[in-house]
């Protein structure tokens, strides 16, 4: 039988930057990846943030597939199909190489990736799919049962990069199953344009991109958001919800997107764009509240499995990478000092993440899941207000503006009481601190 | 016994698109995948291989990343796999590609002689069935198209029986070796690699041949250069929508009579013509 010294199962980001790390460090490492190739079961909006990469592959921009660089950020508060209200920063800064956030096309991107990985030295074998983690006598993780006939290969430590459904720690009852009100589904189309009409539609040129996060009515008073990037020649759009709002409500992902879609604000932006590619996916958002137990005998959870996702500022990928080389450096510290991958020893790779910016992020946003949980309102009745007050400012009537102030706050004092205004504030003052 | 496999890595056809504004097609992010039909012609060699111990060894030309489609005809058992590339190779329409082919397999003989040579009756991307016969023709093999069963190889005596799908019916064709098969879809079901397998492929070095390692000199025949196919024009014809007309009607009856009505409203000489035949048929009955 195979015997290795790591086997990641996974080639996303998190799995691809652990397998790459060992494998520079002269560690032997195999990975196994259930798609076809690295990256058909991968779905991202995308945005990669530069830092997390560059810790790992610090010339990667001289031959990943990047996009454009995020040279404009838009944040827009949707109301009904007809309202918008949002602001813009254009900072000449972001401009500047090297640049710190780019639009990229995972498909692209992990093949990228993936031939790092190769080159670094692992072994990478795809459409193969772990079905069970091999556990000894003594309940230690000692390999991976994979679907192929002979499939069982062997390892002193497994790194579970499996992905937001984390089915291999659950099966191995490694975790808790996961739970519908810590997922977000978001359904994404890649939109086929002419380079010229997106440079034209956003004000653009060059490799220069634009992001548009989008929040509001859309979302039909879920919580959620959805995302509008530019690429070389297509659009990435999408939405998405928390998965237990969307069974309630019973509306399905594509019935968000396509209204969406169609909202005034968006419509021109995509006129005449052709469907490329459509897809859906899971994202883990609950937190840290939600994380499970990140290491044991012989494994260790990375990425989207560990649930290492900050909704709110979207990050996701960066923080994928980012523990996968903390999870690979924590594995090439003990085994350079002869430990062994017991629970006891690699407690070490907790230690790495909690000094590091996951932990100390998801931290700060802890509360932040149960906040929008308890006060679904918030992502409905102040984008409306806002449109509303918007409307009533810009809006030249012969009406004073003093009148027009007030008639806004009477609009505000109608939608919450001044307890209820005050209640939010703090509420969310204290999610958000 | 040594059996040679030609194989094509194409895009998934079923994942392809027409750029809208060039008219071509968009590769970017569609997956190659091994030539379906090429599949069952692999799948068969390896059949012969579990029964008599054959030597299969898998050729494919193509650029660089065909790579990947060797080894995945490697991970299923196939012994050797050979990447037939060069520069010059490219743009080649299937009369180069045949005599590149078939350059690569004389040199293969020359190392281990050859008894058979599989390949599918055609890739999905081309569609013309013409490198099988063209390998055939310019290495002097028996040509055997559309085979859909191998019923018997004699080794000793270099004879192969084989059934060929036919319009009307299964010919039962015996012949020389060594020959080419282009071997018929849904013959035969390609087996899953096990975990090995996968090994092996993962592990095994693809040997690259160019022009010189098969003796090509003369680049006229090759590529671009050697390929008298011309594409003319590519578009993507107009779908037309036209909508479709919807009868209504309380009964089954009442629609069909509606149907009936429209029908030889927008078609006035279907009647005509099929009160004529009624006319016809009731003389012809008075008359008897």
């Amino acid at each position: 039988m195979e015997k290795f010294d790591v086997i990641v199962v996974g080639a996303g980001p998190s799995g691809n930057a652990a397998a790459y790390t060992l494998a520079k460090a002269g560690v032997n490492v195999l990975q196994l990846e259930r798609g076809e190739s690295p990256g058909t079961k991968n779905v991202q909006g995308a945005i990669l943030y530069a830092h997390a990469l560059e810790e790992i592959i610090p010339d990667f921009r001289d031959s990943a597939p990047l996009e454009r660089h995020v040279a404009e950020q838009r944040m827009w508060m949707m109301d009904e199909a007809s309202v918008c209200t949002g602001m813009t920063h254009r900072d000449a800064r972001f401009s500047t190489p090297p640049y710190n956030r780019y639009t990229i096309i995972r498909a692209r991107f992990d093949r990228w990736f993936s031939a790092k990985v190769k080159e670094a030295g692992a072994l990478v074998i795809c459409e193969t799919t772990v079905s069970e983690l091999l556990r000894d006598a003594q309940g230690r993780v000692v390999g991976v049962r994979t679907e192929r006939e002979h499939g069982d290969i062997l390892a002193d430590c497994v790194i579970l990069a499996d992905g937001a459904n984390a089915l291999l720690g659950s099966r191995a009852g490694l975790r808790r199953e996961i739970k519908a009100e810590d997922m977000a589904l978001v359904a994404k189309e890649v939109l086929f344009l002419p380079k010229e009409t997106i440079d034209a539609r956003f004000n653009i040129s060059g490799d220069e991109g634009v992001v548009i996060e989008l929040a509001g009515n859309v979302t039909h008073g879920m919580v959620g958001t959805g995302f509008l990037y530019t690429n070389k020649d297509s659009i990435s759009i999408g939405i998405g919800c928390m998965l237990g709002d969307m069974k309630r409500q019973t509306i399905t992902p594509y019935q968000l997107l396509e209204g969406l879609k169609r909202h005034t604000a968006v419509r021109p932006l995509i006129e005449g764009a052709e469907m490329k590619e459509y897809s859906a996916h899971l994202i883990p958002e609950g937190g840290l509240k939600a994380l499970p137990q990140l290491y044991g005998d012989g494994w260790l959870v990375v990425g989207d499995s560990a649930g290492f996702v900050n909704g709110i500022h979207r990050e996701g990928s960066n923080l994928a990478m980012t523990s996968g080389r903390l999870a690979a450096e924590s594995l090439v510290a003990l085994k350079a000092a002869g430990k062994p991958f017991d629970a006891r020893h690699l407690a070490e790779y907790k230690r790495r993440l909690d000094d590091s910016v996951i932990i100390a992020d998801l931290k700060k946003y802890a509360d932040v899941p149960d906040f929008l949980h308890n006060k679904p309102h918030i992502l409905d009745v102040y984008p409306r207000l806002l449109g509303n007050a918007a409307h009533e400012m810009f809006m030249v009537d012969g009406q004073s503006k003093r009148a027009k102030q007030q008639k806004i706050y009477a609009e505000l004092k109608s939608r919450r009481s001044l307890l209820g205004l005050l209640g939010d504030a703090y509420h969310f003052w204290r999610a958000f601190r | 016994m040594h059996i040679a496999v030609c194989i094509k890595q194409v895009p998934d056809s079923a994942q392809i698109r027409v750029h809208p504004v060039t008219n071509t097609i968009m590769r970017q992010g569609v997956p190659a995948i091994v030539n379906p039909f090429d599949l069952f012609a692999l799948e068969e060699a390896l059949r012969i291989k579990d029964r008599t111990g054959a030597r299969v060894t898998v050729l494919s030309m193509g650029p660089p990343q065909a790579e990947d489609a060797l080894k995945k005809c490697i991970s299923l058992g196939a012994d050797d796999a050979i990447l037939v590339t060069d520069k010059a190779f490219s743009g080649a329409d299937t009369l180069a590609t045949s005599y590149v082919l078939a350059a690569a397999l004389r040199t293969l003989h020359e190392k281990q002689p050859l008894d058979l040579v599989f390949t599918g009756k055609q890739t999905i991307d081309g569609d013309t069935a013409q490198v099988g016969p063209g390998i055939a023709i310019r290495l002097g093999y028996q040509l055997l198209t559309y085979v859909s069963r191998i019923a018997k190889i004699d080794v000793q005596d270099s004879r192969i029986v084989v059934e060929r799908r036919a319009e009307g019916g299964v010919q039962v064709l015996e012949s020389r070796l060594p020959a080419v098969i282009t071997m018929l879809e849904g013959t035969n079901t390609i087996r899953f690699a096990d975990m090995p397998g996968m090994f092996t492929a993962a592990r095994q070095q693809t040997q690259h041949w160019n022009r010189e390692a098969i003796g090509i000199t003369d680049l006229t025949q090759v590529g671009l250069k050697g390929s008298p196919t011309v594409v003319a024009q590519v578009f993507a014809p107009k779908p037309k929508a036209v909508r479709a007309l919807r009868i209504e009607g309380e009964t089954p009856a009442a629609m069909a009579e509606a149907f009936v009505d429209k029908l030889f409203t927008d078609y006035p000489q279907l009647e005509e013509a099929l009160l004529e035949h009624l006319d016809q048929l009731a003389a012809q009955e008075q008359q008897s």
